[in-house]
This record gives structure tokens, sequence and C-alpha cells, in this order.
């Protein structure tokens, strides 16, 4: 069984973010990158499956992002990933979902897939699209938000379960499927020492656009980011400070009418 | 007396090392994130109570030994990784950074009882041992000192006498690291009376030998989390191949790991250093006094400023030390340098982030008292910090007499 599973690089959940100059992307320098923590649990739930099967299953990881991925694609590889195919093209800065979608998706095709397993979103741009597309593309099922995924015994169908508002749905999808996954799904495994050692014999194939077949960027100009900007800052909190719980109210009305000509 | 004109480089000083800077490599950033993202999760999760009631956790050992620490620098035909002693450090340190009293069977097992074996031990040994180590269903510990012998070596007095095939061991070793849970015992005892240091030899000791028990637990000040007792041996038989190296080599041995050691505890250091100054500063953010944050008061500053400029160089003193020990090179200096100085700033640290912390530092609710307690530590064990200024400054006057004879 071929399993895939995509990785994203975003920056560390705790690094602090600045906007570059020009407002055309973030500041690097100094940013620490990590796997996208859903992509994880995405990782994890490929090696399960695989190690449920057995036999010549393989896990391979698919990652677009520059020359500085292979860190993360190698995290993955110490995970225990079998392979991966990374993504990097000079043209590519900042791709929008259906650009990436596009060239994830012929990537793929290219090797084939019984399954491809992702995070529900990546934490940096918050889009959550990449993968609907791509099932789009593919021609394949998807079911987003996983918290739960069974395989049948005969590992032509899962059964995925999502968590919803007040309960949880579960729903029968025939594979090849795509899957994005939630936190909750499972308890992504660490890299561990022997598995960073094998990392490093482990096949990384770069892959261009043109190795791809793409004479441009596919779906360029599609959606185009504008202009990135820092958070505006929150306004200060004021403390309303009265005895009497009337009388704060009585304040707190005379601010929202004279200060804040809100009511 | 001769003029000094131009200045040579003393060697092993930073003009002659292969780097000034300390670039980590792939390798080394994916260890240290995974010794941190298990420090933060999986020891954090039992710290406070391991180190409260005094218990040594054996399952977080059997989980960091699943995960391959417990064979960090040993080649992979013993079941290690064969991970550079700078991957060792930097473990090290994420996991002190959480629990410094868990880095302490992680680092003697490593540097010294690993180490000592693979160094100095036949085929045999290494094939008996070091895969039962690296697998972690044994742990090595170190066993030196004894009630009238630590800093002085030579003085070490606990018998060992040839009988047949055997050794027959007798005496006691006390301070023992996780002597109590050993599957290895790595111990220094005398096999020739009249020989003095020379007569020292290194033996490999399984705690089911017979006449081996141990004796009595001590109740220590910190780091609670790791235990610490006498071994003690009472007609102990020793198969005679269990002799690490030649009879005699006992010195040797003992003086030939110090390095190893010696950058372990340094990288202990480190970590409770680096916490000490995290609480300091997340404290003082959060506290406020006549108006505002404490964090913004001069006093504060300066101490935030004195921990993380210390922080820094010792960074520096430590890993250098185990580059160079990666490169083969000599680093008895840089090793003692490293253990003297990151020993210091570290309870330089604790001391004034408790201080910034004020009376909530002084109880059990806040972590820097732990840190307080377990930095003491730091500048006794591994030779003490006069012990290094000894070796340090023997160093520095052997280069001088070698480039500037009197």
């Amino acid at each position: 069984m071929k399993i895939i599973v995509l990785l994203k690089r975003v920056p560390d959940t705790e690094a602090k973010i600045l906007i570059n100059q020009e407002g055309t992307g973030i500041r690097e320098d100094g940013v620490k990158f990590v796997i996208n923590p859903y992509d994880e649990y995405a990782i994890e739930e490929g090696l399960l499956m695989k190690e449920k099967i057995g036999g010549d299953s393989k896990v391979t990881v698919v990652c677009m992002g520059p020359e500085e991925a292979t860190e993360v694609i190698r995290t993955a590889l110490a995970m225990g990933a079998d392979d991966a195919v990374h993504i990097a093209d000079g043209a590519l800065s900042y791709p929008g979902p259906f650009t990436t979608a596009a060239i994830m998706a012929k990537a793929i095709r290219d090797d084939g897939f019984d399954v491809i397993f992702c995070g529900k979103q990546a934490i940096d741009d918050d889009m959550a699209q990449v993968h609907c597309i791509l099932a789009e593309m593919l021609d394949v099922p998807q079911v987003s938000v996983a918290t739960t995924f069974e395989l049948s015994d005969d590992a032509k169908k899962a059964v995925v379960g999502r968590r919803i508002e007040g309960g949880d749905e579960k729903i029968e999808t025939s594979l090849p499927a795509v899957i994005s996954c939630d936190k909750g799904l499972n308890e992504p495994r660490y890299a561990s020492l022997p598995g960073i050692m094998k990392a490093k014999k482990k096949e990384i194939r770069k892959k261009s656009l043109a190795d791809l077949g793409f004479s441009e960027v596919p779906g360029g100009g599609r959606s185009r980011i504008l202009k990135w900007l820092p958070l505006s800052k929150g306004g200060e909190c004021r403390m309303i400070e009265a005895e009497e719980t009337s009388d704060a109210v009585r304040e707190l009305v005379r601010l929202l009418r004279e200060e804040a000509k809100v009511i | 007396m001769r003029s000094i004109s131009v200045l040579k480089p003393v060697s092993g000083s930073f003009t002659q090392g292969k780097e000034m800077c300390i670039q980590l490599s792939e390798e080394e950033r994916m260890v240290q994130k995974t010794a941190r993202d298990f420090a933060r999760k999986d020891i954090a999760a039992v710290v406070k109570e391991s180190n409260r009631d005094g218990v040594f956790r054996e399952d977080i050992y059997r989980k960091l030994a699943g995960l391959g620490f417990m064979g960090m620098t040993m080649p992979e035909e013993y079941g290690g990784v064969g991970f550079s002693n700078l991957c060792l450090a930097l473990a090290l340190e994420e996991i002190s950074r959480i629990c410094p009293s868990t880095a302490i069977a992680v680092s003697v097992h490593n540097s010294l009882a690993n180490y000592i074996i693979y160094r100095w031990g036949s085929d045999e040994l290494k094939n008996k041992y070091l895969p039962r180590m690296t697998s972690g269903e044994a742990i090595g510990v170190y066993a030196l000192t004894e009630p009238n012998a630590g800093s002085d070596v030579a003085a070490i007095s606990m018998s060992a006498v040839r009988d047949g095939d055997d050794y027959v061991l007798n005496g006691s070793k006390i301070f023992i690291s996780t002597g109590d849970r050993a599957g290895v015992i790595i111990v220094i005892a005398k096999t020739n009376p009249a020989g003095r240091s020379r007569g020292l030899s290194a033996f490999v000791v399984e705690p089911d030998f017979p006449g081996f028990s141990v004796g009595k637990v001590e109740h220590k000040m910190g780091m609670k989390a790791s235990t610490t007792v006498e071994l003690v041996f009472e007609d102990c038989r020793v198969p005679a191949s269990n002799v690490i190296g030649e009879e005699g080599q006992g010195i040797q041995i003992a003086l030939g790991s110090l390095d190893g050691g010696r950058i372990g505890i340094a990288a202990q250091a480190l970590g409770i250093a680096q916490t000490a100054l995290d609480e300091a500063v997340f404290f003082g953010r959060e506290r406020q006094q006549f108006g505002k944050r404490i964090v913004d008061f001069q006093a504060t500053r300066w101490k935030i400023a004195d921990m993380g400029t210390n922080i820094e160089a010792a960074r520096l003193l430590v890993y250098r030390a185990a580059r160079l020990r990666d490169a083969g090179e000599p680093c008895s200096k840089q090793a003692s340098m490293a253990k003297l100085f990151a020993s210091r700033i570290a309870n330089e640290a604790v001391y004034d982030a408790l201080q910034i912390h004020g009376g909530v530092g002084y109880t059990e609710e806040f972590k820097i008292e732990r840190f307080f307690r377990d930095a003491r530590v730091l500048e006794i064990y591994e030779g003490t910090s006069e012990i290094q200024r000894i070796v340090i400054s023997k160093k520095i006057l052997e280069e001088y007499e070698q480039m500037y004879p009197v």
C-alpha cells in the first residue's frame, strides 16, 4: 500500500512572527521552523497504518517548500517514513492553495497512492484548502478534520470519525481518499535517535516544477497575496472600580456613550 | 629575563581551535529537539512528584533508552547510534532544563559506564555488556568514591584480591548515583596494596554477584529524583575476565574518563542555568510592585543581563569542549573550564532567579526552589571546583612551560 503524507514547514508555534518591511512575507532570520503540528498526526497515522498492514506498505512524505525544508522532511523520515519527495523551485514563493494542490497532485499522481494523510490546516496561513482542492484534482473522496481512522479488513475502505458540534460523526469512505487529521487522532511519536541515524540514508527525491512537467507555475494569478500586515494593537483595557455594581454599570454606560461613543 | 615580543598561541586556545563558531549540524538539532520534546512532555508530567517523593523513575529511564538515549556515543554494532559528544551534551542540557536529577543517570550511563567499557574493555566485555546497556536493559553506574577517597583517587582502599579465576572484592563505595538500580557497575578497587595509584584496577560488577549489596541510602539536599546509595562488597567474587583493561590500569581509566563526565555535568549546569533565567523572566514579567513589572526595575535587569551573558559564555565553553572531544583532541583543560564555569554560573543564576521570585521562590510552589537545591551539587560532584582549578592551572602552567621555558 502506498501511503502518502503531506508535510509543510512552518514557523515554530513559539516563534515571534515579524512581517518584512515590504509586506511581502515574514522575516525568517532567527525564526525556528518545524513540521506543521497537525501534519505530525498525519505522519503518525500513516506510520500506524503501515505497521498495521505490514507487507510492502510504504510511507512517502511529500513536501513543497524551500531548500531548508529538508530538515523537517528528515525529521519525518526519522519518525519512520520511508522516503520523501521534496518539491522546491525558486519560482515558488508563497504559492496559494490552488497552486500548491496542483503541483502536489501531479507529484502524487506520478508516484501512485492508496491513501493521503495531511494536517487539517497549516498553522501559519490557516488556509485549510490544499487537501480539499487536491482531492478534487485527484478525483478521490476527502474527509476532513479526522479524530479517528479505522481501516477495513480488506484495506479498501475506512471509517473516519470527526468531532462535530455536540457529538461525533462517522463517515465511511472508499480508498484512495484524502484524510485531513486533527489533534486527538493519535499521539505522534518522537523522532528516535536510531530513527535520526537511519533517516540520513533515506532518499529525498528533489523535484523542480520542470521535473514535474510544468513550464510555468500552475494556477498562478488565481489568487495573490497583496500585502502582509502586522496585527493591529488591541485597545487598552480599563477596569472600572466601584463599591456598588450599579455604580460600576452607570460608569460603564457613561464611558460607552461619552468616550467610546458607541451608544 | 627574556622579553616576549610576539605571543605565540598557547595550545588548545581558541586561536588553534578548529572553529570559533559553534554551528549545530542537522543531526544535532534533531537530537536536541527530540530530547526537548520528550523532556517537556514525558518528564515534565512526573517531575514534581518524583522530586518531591525522591523517586527514580525507571519508566522514564526505559523510555529514554527506547528512544536511543542510552547508547548515544556507542557504535551501531553495540546497539548505539554513534552520535557526537555534542549530541550527548545537548540532550543532557535539554533534560536538565526540566529535571536535572534525570540527567544524572543518563550522563553517568553514557559518559562513564558505556565509555569505559567501550574504550578499555575486552571484546568479550563489550559484547557481553554494551548491548544490554545501550538497550537500557542494564543501567550503568560508576563507583569510585569511598569515605576516604574522592578527589584523591589514589587513596582508594577497597581491596580486590586475586583468587583462582576470580577477584574477591572487599570494602564499600559511597555516594553512588542510581547504585540501587544498577545492572552494570564499574568499580575501581585496589589490586596491589603497595602500589598506591598504580595499584588500582577497574572491574565490571553485576548486582547479583555474591557478596554485593546496597547499603545506606542518602537523603540529599537536591537531585532527589536520582537515588544516591552506598554499595557494599563483602567477599564479592568477580570473574577475572571482568577486569577492564589490564590489572593496574584503574587510575588511567578513572582519570581518562573524567573529561566526558565533566562535559556531561557542565551541560547539566547549562540546563539548570537556562531554566533559572527562563523562570526569572517569566516571573518578573508577571509580578508587579510599586505599579510596574519587577522586570522593569534596574536591579532585576542587571541580574538578567548577568545571567544571560554567563549562559552564553558557558554554552560556548561546553559545546567547544564537546567538539574538541569529538575531534579526538586533548580537551581536559576545556572540559574542566566548562565544568568549573558552568557550575558556578548555574549557582549564581538560581540564586538570582530565586531572589527575583522573592518569598514565593522559597516555596515548593515554584520551580526555582527545586533548581536552587539541585544546582548546589554541580560544584561538588565530578570533581569539585577546587579540583577543576588545580587541573586548569596545571595545564596552563604546563603550556607556558613548553612555549616559554624559564
